[in-house]
């Protein structure tokens, strides 16, 4: 059914993640939930055990042998991920506890220091509330004024107003990708809008780091969040990306120790990059997660994946309206070289804690719910959705079994 | 191993499918409330017209929401109309015991330990029992009921 060839094909990636070879409810377990977390490789798993079977110690203070390791696989991990997004330099990569933290580090550190009553941050109707509550944190403490792009039917971003928005804007904060209605956004119109503007560009990469290659010298973007535990990493660690001058002339988010070259009765002074945003011991164990799930990644190749991704969208799309038709409502963008592999449903009518509950017993993992987004579910007019989303490890049998069980939800439900 | 139909009984489906007491009623004399269950998006607009004698007149319900929420404040609705707060307010506790929920706690979690609950024919009600199996659906049950507290509590004022 698939028109796009799909380089994993035959790849039996699935093998090399050992929760999805366990059963639900009898039944093996079809995981597509990988937007609100992906599984992990057995590769990620190694190396956060081998961690503490072998290194445990703690980074950047001790002169012993297994803390100098320790030190240097954080350090490695840092470099990896550098490149892995195209950053100059490991200074301009910062490690928090998740992509929320780094949004807001941003907003915290750099609004804090640079926002006066009356700035324009604008951001866009598909945001995460990771994305939005910092802002508001914002308006209530200094009274900066929120802006939002709008969308248009098929749920991207409508742009046509976009220069107007950023009129005297100090700042420009959106998704590159929606986690409700899998749009990818046109990221380097919107960071070039910004610059021209002369506003700062934030871009949350929640959805995309994991799923397509990213440079961030080609996305234009002056910060780029992103959670480790959506990319085959563990979770408790994220990045932020900034670009090295702003970081430089941010003030420290955190005070603690590690973030800091000197402490005085009388006061302190900051750290290097990236350490100085770095405060206390580090999340080392998930550090080198990530740095193992970033070398997984690279192994099977970024590209690999995003057109992995567009043929099971392609397929996905065509077997949910073939089968259903007009019983199902797949939001979002309909073309799949213009979304990612995120496909929030209506489905009969029905609740989607009731859908997702007799798709459990299908063994069938979905999410229900309104996915941090109230905002854009308030827009579309719903109370929540049910979610179904697909990474590296999905492959169309998995699409069939949904299609099966929502089949059998149907039924369920219209006894 | 809990199944689908501990959770689904035959008269919840039915409760979904014909909501009883569905609608609004006119505000005064009657007395509007929402509840909202912020997890799942359910929401409940509760219209209570209690009498001079503190009994429940009529009741509307509106609102979206799960099967297990709608078809609970449908049920709730059959069961208190005509009775007093009095016995209403047995019937909560009555239910919250079956829920597993203590006293003040309704929006608690669930708990093993045994709870005081007043001898009250639940009824239909009783087919919610297997909520209690399915912990995260707990809130959906109890939903209609909290909201009826607070407008009970709202018109008493």
């Amino acid at each position: 059914m698939a028109v796009s060839t799909d380089p994993l094909d035959g790849t039996r990636l699935k093998e090399q993640f050992p929760l999805l070879s366990r059963e639900v409810h009898g039944k093996p377990i079809v995981y597509l939930d990988s937007a609100a977390t992906s599984q992990k490789p057995l590769s990620v798993l190694d190396a956060m055990d081998d961690y503490y079977r072998t290194i445990n110690s703690n980074v950047h203070r001790g002169v012993y042998m297994i803390a100098e390791e320790a030190t240097n696989r954080t350090e490695m991990a840092r470099a990896l991920v550098r490149d892995f997004i195209g950053a100059r330099s490991s200074s301009e990569i910062i490690f928090t506890k998740n992509a929320t933290e780094a949004l807001n580090m941003v907003a915290q550190s750099w609004g804090r220091a640079n926002l006066s009553a009356g700035d324009v941050v604008v951001l866009s109707h598909m945001e995460h509330h990771a994305n939005i509550v910092p802002w508001h944190m914002l308006v209530a403490e200094i009274g900066i004024q929120l802006r939002w792009i709008p969308l248009d039917t098929e749920g991207r971003l409508d742009l046509t107003e976009l220069d107007t928005l950023l009129d005297g804007a100090k700042v420009l904060s959106v998704t590159a990708m929606s986690n409700v209605l899998g749009t990818m956004n046109p990221v380097r119109t919107l960071t070039d809008a910004a610059r021209k503007a002369g506003a700062i560009s934030i871009i949350d990469g929640c959805q995309s780091v994991p799923h397509s290659a990213t440079n961030v010298q080609e996305l234009g973007a002056d910060f780029l969040a992103f959670s480790g535990h959506k990319m085959c990493g563990p979770t408790g660690i994220g990045v932020l990306y900034g670009r090295e001058d702003l970081l430089e002339a941010m003030p420290p988010f955190l005070g603690g120790g590690e973030m800091i070259r000197d402490v005085r009765l009388d006061g302190f002074t900051t750290n290097d990059l990236p350490w100085k945003f770095e405060a206390g011991t580090p999340a080392i164990a998930e550090i080198i997660g990530l740095g193992a799930a970033v070398e997984w990644l690279n192994s099977v190749g970024m590209d690999n994946i995003r057109a992995h991704e567009i043929s099971l969208t392609e397929y996905t799309i065509s077997t949910l309206h073939q089968r259903f038709g007009d019983r199902i409502n797949i939001h979002g963008p309909s073309s799949p070289l213009e979304r990612g592999g995120v496909f929030s449903f209506d489905f009969d009518g029905l609740h989607p804690h009731d859908i997702s509950q007799v798709l459990d017993q299908h063994a069938v993992c979905v999410r229900a719910g309104h996915h941090c987004a109230k905002p854009l579910m308030k827009l579309l007019g719903i109370g929540a959705t049910a979610r179904a989303s697909v990474y590296v490890y999905n492959d169309t049998a998995d699409i069939d079994a949904l299609a099966d069980a929502l089949d059998a939800t149907g039924a369920f439900f219209t006894l | 191993m809990p199944g689908l139909e501990d959770l689904y009984r035959e008269i919840i489906l039915d409760h979904y499918r014909n909501p009883r007491n569905r609608g609004e009623l006119e505000t005064p004399p009657a007395h509007r409330v929402e509840g909202f269950n912020p997890l799942c998006g359910d929401e409940i607009v509760l219209y209570l017209d209690l009498d001079a004698d503190g009994r429940v007149a009529d009741i509307r319900i509106s609102g979206q929401g799960c099967s297990i929420s709608q078809s609970s404040a449908s049920m709730m609705s059959a069961a208190v109309k005509g009775k007093t707060v009095a016995e209403i307010d047995d019937l909560t506790r009555a239910f919250k015991a079956m829920m597993s929920i203590h006293e003040n706690s309704l929006e608690g979690a669930e708990t093993t330990e045994p709870i005081d609950a007043p001898d009250v024919k639940l009824g239909d009600l009783e087919a919610l029992r297997g909520v209690v199996k399915f912990p995260v659906r707990i809130k959906c049950a109890t939903l209609a009921w909290n909201t009826l507290a607070q407008g009970i509590e709202e018109s008493s004022a």
